[in-house]
């Protein structure tokens, strides 16, 4: 529909209800009802909430937060349920030997808006299976401070190294350099189902089913 | 005095101070509590105390001891310039007029020594008349449940209560503060305003009863009808009125938090401060008291008098004796019930009242509750003249009105304790919630 060029706008009239002015006779000035119906709510949520505190029947606060009566969550001992696929603190994946999967591609770090990983990657020592293949992390080091928990570090990274299924949100400490996980800490952490490993299966090199080319017994 | 009137004098104030304290304690407990289930939160429940390995809350009653150790403990401190002599004074006196305007509200009927003397334990006395006993030298005085019988009791109220408000008015001038001071200058001018209502509302309750003795006012109560159902008005006057002296939310205009930060408290803190918050819920303690003295049958209830039970509608119709003891327990346990439940109910307003305007609070006392308390006294006056007038047939015929009006009360009562013990076995009704019943969603 195009719009008008010229010509005041036309809006349809205002039609309002006329509401009348509250009386303001000797009883209703005398403000004796209005108390006595403001009293009739706060003695009704009174009397029910002593009998649910005491018979032990209030709502649950975890599942059923908006229902009628104390819902106070005790924060320390219940918790809110994170929906699925919450980001919290982010963990290192390990490999079946207990390695981390990170390949030390610095594709997270790249891809970080707040730059907040640094990552030192390493070559394998000679003779490794790897060496030449891939690096590994000699620090992996997250400020979590910096952190803005947008997930792309997840999204970019190859080969599943990096989550953020801990369910955890980052704990308070005392001074900042405390919230500067390095590699062992974040390799401590396991998602929410206690997994250290990813659901996604790794094939190294040699193994059935490896995807990749195989440079085993070529010379480097 | 005998030795034993002194003995009785000494245990009466133990038990009134005692009661007065602890009830204004766990009054700042309830406010808590009762505030949180008001509003649908738990209230203050942390505080706990270890005995045996196990942890004891007590519904949050841990910190009632927990709040006064800190108190006790905290810094005392005094302004530079503030006036140190009158600093001090001023929390002893908001505390101090509170507490003694006790003394002349009587907890019980008169209890008869040589009665309990005599061995006659179970025995019933008269129901009129002083109880006399074997009258003799040898005979005990009859003991009031009342610390100082004054001919003036209500006069003595008015008297005393103007204390509470130069402890407040102090505070505000000492303090070397201008919130004080604007507290303090508040405090004044509404609880002087209000107390002019506030006695004005008792002259009806005066006309009636005939007398200023609040013992006698409690008798005629407990001979006729309690004072609600003959000042109504009066009743409801005077409540707003001491509302209003207590300085609670509704007329929270000293303390003024949004306005004063806390008007004549502010320069307090540790134990003073604690006292001026003590002497608030003993106002209230002390308001539930008047009240329930003068309006809701003080320690009578329906048909119970001094010698048992007699249901009656002009004439007897079912009288059982009952032994004298139990009868003043019975009293003393129902005056003390109703100042728990007053104090209980009192606590309701300030969470469910919005605050006044100072302008506001000073026209309604000025402009509304004065001229209604007027009128109040000018219907009282046209009809105590009238019933005086109208001769011996219609007094008899408002006694059976009386009478009714009792049997109505007593069933009230007990309805009321059947509703809650039903209400409390109930579950709640909770409506099903908007997609309650969907399948669950899988994961």
């Amino acid at each position: 529909m195009p719009l008008p060029l010229e010509g005041p706008v036309q809006y349809d009239r205002v039609k309002g209800t006329k509401i009348s002015k509250p009386g303001r006779n000797a009883v209703q000035q005398a403000y004796v009802k209005d108390i006595a119906d403001g009293l009739a709510i706060t003695m009704h949520h009174f009397f029910k909430n002593t009998k649910e505190m005491i018979r032990g029947t209030r709502p649950d606060a975890v599942n059923d937060p908006m229902e009628d009566g104390v819902t106070t969550l005790e924060y320390p001992f219940q918790k809110r349920p994170y929906p699925e696929r919450f980001r919290g603190v982010h963990r290192l994946t390990h490999r079946a030997d207990g390695s981390p999967r990170c390949v030390a591609c610095l594709c997270c770090s790249t891809a970080c808006p707040a730059q907040c990983i640094y990552i030192e990657a390493g070559e394998y020592p000679e003779g490794d299976k790897k060496r030449g293949y891939e690096k590994y992390p000699v620090k992996f080091v997250i400020d979590e401070l910096r952190c803005i928990f947008c997930g792309f570090c997840v999204e970019a990274c190859p080969c599943d190294a990096i989550r953020m299924d801990t369910g955890m949100h980052p704990q308070p400490y005392d001074s900042r350099d405390q919230f500067v996980f390095g590699k062992s800490l974040l390799m401590s952490f396991v998602s929410a189902d206690g997994e250290q490993q990813s659901e996604n299966p790794r094939r190294e090199p040699g193994e059935k089913g490896f995807a990749g080319i195989t440079r085993l017994g070529q010379h480097h | 005095m005998t030795f034993l009137t002194v003995l009785a004098a000494l245990l009466k104030i133990v038990l009134i101070v005692g009661v007065a304290f602890n009830l204004a304690a766990v009054l700042t407990w309830a406010e808590r509590r009762q505030s949180a289930m008001m509003q649908d939160r738990f209230g203050p429940n942390r505080a706990s105390f270890s005995l045996f390995g196990k942890e004891f809350r007590l519904a949050g009653l841990v910190h009632l001891p927990a709040d006064g150790l800190k108190l006790i403990f905290k810094e005392d401190f005094v302004p530079q310039n503030g006036d140190k002599l009158l600093h001090a004074l001023a929390p002893m006196l908001s505390l101090f007029a509170p507490l003694v305007l006790m003394a002349v509200v009587p907890f019980g009927d008169v209890l008869c020594m040589d009665q309990l003397k005599n061995g006659h334990l179970w025995d019933a006395v008269e129901r009129f008349g002083t109880c006399t006993g074997a009258a003799g030298p040898k005979s005990l005085p009859a003991i009031p449940m009342q610390i100082f019988e004054s001919n003036n009791g209500i006069l003595y109220v008015f008297a005393l209560s103007g204390l509470g408000i130069v402890g407040a008015t102090l505070a505000g001038w000492s303090s070397d503060n201008k919130f004080s001071i604007l507290g303090g200058l508040r405090a004044a001018s509404q609880l002087v305003s209000y107390e002019v209502a506030m006695g004005v509302s008792l002259v009806g309750a005066m006309m009636v009863y005939g007398t200023l003795r609040i013992d006698e006012m409690a008798r005629w109560q407990g001979e006729h009808v309690w004072g609600i159902f003959v000042q109504p008005l009066g009743f409801l006057l005077f409540w707003a009125a001491s509302l209003a002296e207590s300085k609670r939310t509704p007329f929270d205009m000293p303390e003024g938090e949004s306005e004063i930060v806390a008007g004549h408290l502010v320069e307090y803190s540790g134990m003073k401060f604690g006292m001026f918050y003590f002497g608030e819920y003993l106002e209230i303690v002390v308001s539930s008291a008047l009240l329930v003295s003068l309006y809701l049958g003080s320690y009578n209830l329906p048909f119970l008098h001094r010698d048992g039970i007699t249901i009656a509608f002009g004439d007897a119709i079912w009288h059982k004796t009952l032994p004298h003891l139990l009868v003043v327990v019975v009293q003393v346990g129902t005056f003390f019930g109703k100042l728990a439940l007053m104090c209980w109910f009192q606590l309701f307003f300030r969470w469910t009242l919005p605050r006044f305007r100072y302008d506001q609070v000073m026209r309604f006392g000025w402009r509304m509750l004065l001229p209604a308390t007027l009128v109040n006294l000018f219907l009282t006056g046209v009809v105590v003249l009238a019933i005086d007038r109208a001769g011996e047939a219609f007094a008899d015929r408002l006694g059976l009105v009386a009478d009714g009006v009792n049997l109505l009360l007593g069933a009230l009562m007990v309805f009321a304790v059947v509703r809650l013990v039903i209400g409390f076995a109930m579950p709640t009704n909770r409506a099903p919630r908007p997609g309650a019943n969907d399948a669950p969603q899988t994961a």
